[in-house]
């Protein structure tokens, strides 16, 4: 009798760029309606003012609002401290000039010294956090007076791993990019034409000289979204382990994700009532 | 018979009932003076007042004959000769609970002659992810088939056709023409089109397909909170075939005709619907098997 032939399934692997990968186009036109619709429908704002670092996340945020709005209506702030780095200065420049947008340039070194020479000691951290609120001030500020809508920059990977300071770089009211891995910001980045230059530097939140998100947070952004990407899907550990990824990063990738749940909150109000506002009162961000 | 179909898609003002009630009416005003061929016009699932209301369903919904008496209200002064079908999606309050509900109305230039002609309470809530349904309204309890001036057709809200038994049923019970209003939210952005809009056209033509059926479908537009609505409206033939679709996101109308005698056509091709006839007594047993075994098993 002849023998059949045996077809197998493939074994299960995971084509790690294949995992991550977007549709950028139509990111793209579905951000960009994202914009018009929650600015200017909802809100009724026609400007956005956006905190440019010179990174790749404000400056995706910066060429997704100049579609949506016209550049004639979008504000490039650049914020520097005197510790910030030279090159992030220009690169927002790139940006600024690429776009046609409007800028300024506001030093926050006064400001921040200002109230830092009352605490000489602070760590490098408390610093940080300092530079990140006065950034929001000049932020917040500066779109009353255009009367315009501060737009956030924040990823879903910093924003999962609680890399960002509490109500400084989350608190703009919308934020087209929060659901983007930072792997897949570069790829939108690379599509609406981001300078290379900006799209291919190490990441880096620029608080502290020479500072670098990866060595910050001790994993590359590759693996910590291949990681992540499990992870929020419910897979256990091991399970992300049987795939091939290195155990120790992912209990690293783990342990920042379960540590840092309050950072996406409001903060804990004491319920005493049966219409307590977001436990039993509830009514949506656009009500 | 012929039926002139429009399926429509915009932007509700978030729990804004009486503007959004205006646009319903500018709509059918415009199709009206147009002259758009139109014997039924089917608006989105909450076209009324958005989807995404959370506890503030308790304001925005309506009784149905509050819903109909505002829209004759505003249908009136610019009524045509010939009687207008509208099924549109609405919060609604009825016998003491909250529900998301289609209306299946006849609205005339003679106001007695405007009626409600069908309800359809949605039957699966989705409450899983970003949805919340079973926290803030009940669930209908029924899918019903119901005569209209064009024959026998049914109405479904959104999860209600993500379930294939639920065609089946409306099929079965004679509808010829579903109209399918809903509010899907996008997601899933690593395909040619979004993963929900090529979930959507998957699920409407199989049941267009399988049960040799027209399928017209309305999706709500814009952004809520974020979370954006697809649209891509669509009609669907009795072969499985979309004959027309409206845009991603943008508010826009689409219309067709559809012929209700290529149902026979379809049919006879592809008897799938004769066949689940045949065999619906023992499926019945079958189901009835699992419904007890089931029961059961909680009472170990």
């Amino acid at each position: 009798m002849s023998k059949l032939e045996v077809i197998r399934a493939p074994e299960r692997t995971h084509d790690a760029e294949e995992l991550l990968r977007i549709n950028a186009p139509l990111v793209t036109e579905w951000l960009v309606e994202f914009l018009r619709d929650e600015m200017i429908r909802r809100r009724g704002f026609h400007r956005a003012v956006v905190g440019l670092s010179g990174g790749v996340d404000s400056s995706v945020t910066a060429f997704l609002c100049a579609r949506a709005l016209g550049a004639e209506n979008v504000w490039g702030i650049r914020m520097p401290y005197r510790t910030s780095s030279p090159e992030s200065l220009e690169h927002a420049q790139l940006v600024i000039d690429q776009l046609g947008i409007h800028s300024r340039t506001i030093d926050i070194t006064p400001a921040v010294d200002g109230y830092l020479q009352y605490e000489p000691d602070a760590d490098g951290r408390r610093r940080g956090n300092v530079m990140a609120r006065m950034r929001m001030i000049v932020l917040f500020d500066l779109s009353a007076k255009l009367n315009a809508l501060p737009v956030g920059t924040g990823n879903k990977t910093e924003r999962l791993f609680g890399y960002f300071t509490w109500h400084a770089d989350d608190s703009p009211p919308i934020n087209p990019l929060g659901d983007l891995f930072k792997t897949q910001v570069w790829q939108l980045a690379r599509y609406l034409g981001v300078p290379e230059v900006i799209v291919s530097k190490p990441a880096s939140a620029d608080l502290i000289v020479g500072q670098t998100d990866e060595d910050d947070l001790g994993i590359s952004y590759h693996l910590a979204d291949q990681i992540l990407y499990f992870l929020l899907r419910g897979y256990r550990v091991e399970q992300i382990e049987e795939m091939g990824y290195p155990r120790e990063k992912i209990l690293l990738v783990k342990a920042r994700l379960e540590s840092t749940h309050w950072k996406r909150h409001l903060p804990t109000t004491a319920m005493l009532s049966t219409t307590s506002i977001n436990d039993y009162y509830l009514r949506p961000v656009d009500y | 018979m012929k039926i002139r179909v429009v399926a429509v898609q915009f932007k509700p003002r978030k729990g804004d009932v009486e503007h959004n009630l205006d646009r319903v009416a500018g709509v059918l005003r415009q199709i009206v003076e147009e002259d758009v061929p139109a014997d039924v016009v089917v608006f989105p699932e909450t076209i009324t007042s958005g989807y995404f209301l959370e506890g503030g369903v308790r304001e925005a919904a309506r009784t149905r004959e509050q819903i109909l008496e505002a829209l004759v209200k505003r249908y009136l002064p610019f009524a045509r000769p010939e009687p207008l079908d509208v099924v549109l999606g609405s919060y609604e309050v009825w016998h003491g609970k909250y529900y998301n509900s289609a209306l299946y109305l006849t609205l005339s230039a003679q106001p007695e002659s405007c009626r409600i002609v069908h309800t359809h309470r949605k039957f699966f809530l989705p409450t899983y992810g970003v949805f919340q349904e079973k926290r803030f309204v009940a669930r209908g309890r029924n899918i019903e088939v119901f005569p209209t001036r064009f024959g026998p057709a049914t109405v479904l809200i959104c999860e209600d056709v993500w379930h294939s038994i639920t065609g089946a049923v409306a099929a079965l019970k004679g509808a010829e023409v579903f109209y399918v209003i809903a509010a899907s939210p996008g997601r899933g952005f690593h395909g040619e089109n979004v993963g929900n809009v090529m979930k959507w056209q998957q699920l409407l033509c199989n049941m267009a397909e399988e049960h040799g059926v027209w399928v017209v479908n309305a999706g709500l537009v814009g952004f809520e909170g974020g979370k954006g609505f697809v649209g891509q409206s669509m009609v669907v033939n009795p072969f499985g075939q979309v004959v027309v679709s409206a845009p991603l996101m943008k508010e826009a109308m689409i219309t067709a005709t559809i012929d209700t005698e290529e149902i026979a056509i379809a049919r006879a091709n592809a008897p799938l619907l004769a066949d689940l006839e045949a065999g619906l007594a023992d499926l019945l047993i079958e189901m009835q098997e699992i419904a007890a075994e089931q029961h059961a098993r909680y009472r170990q």
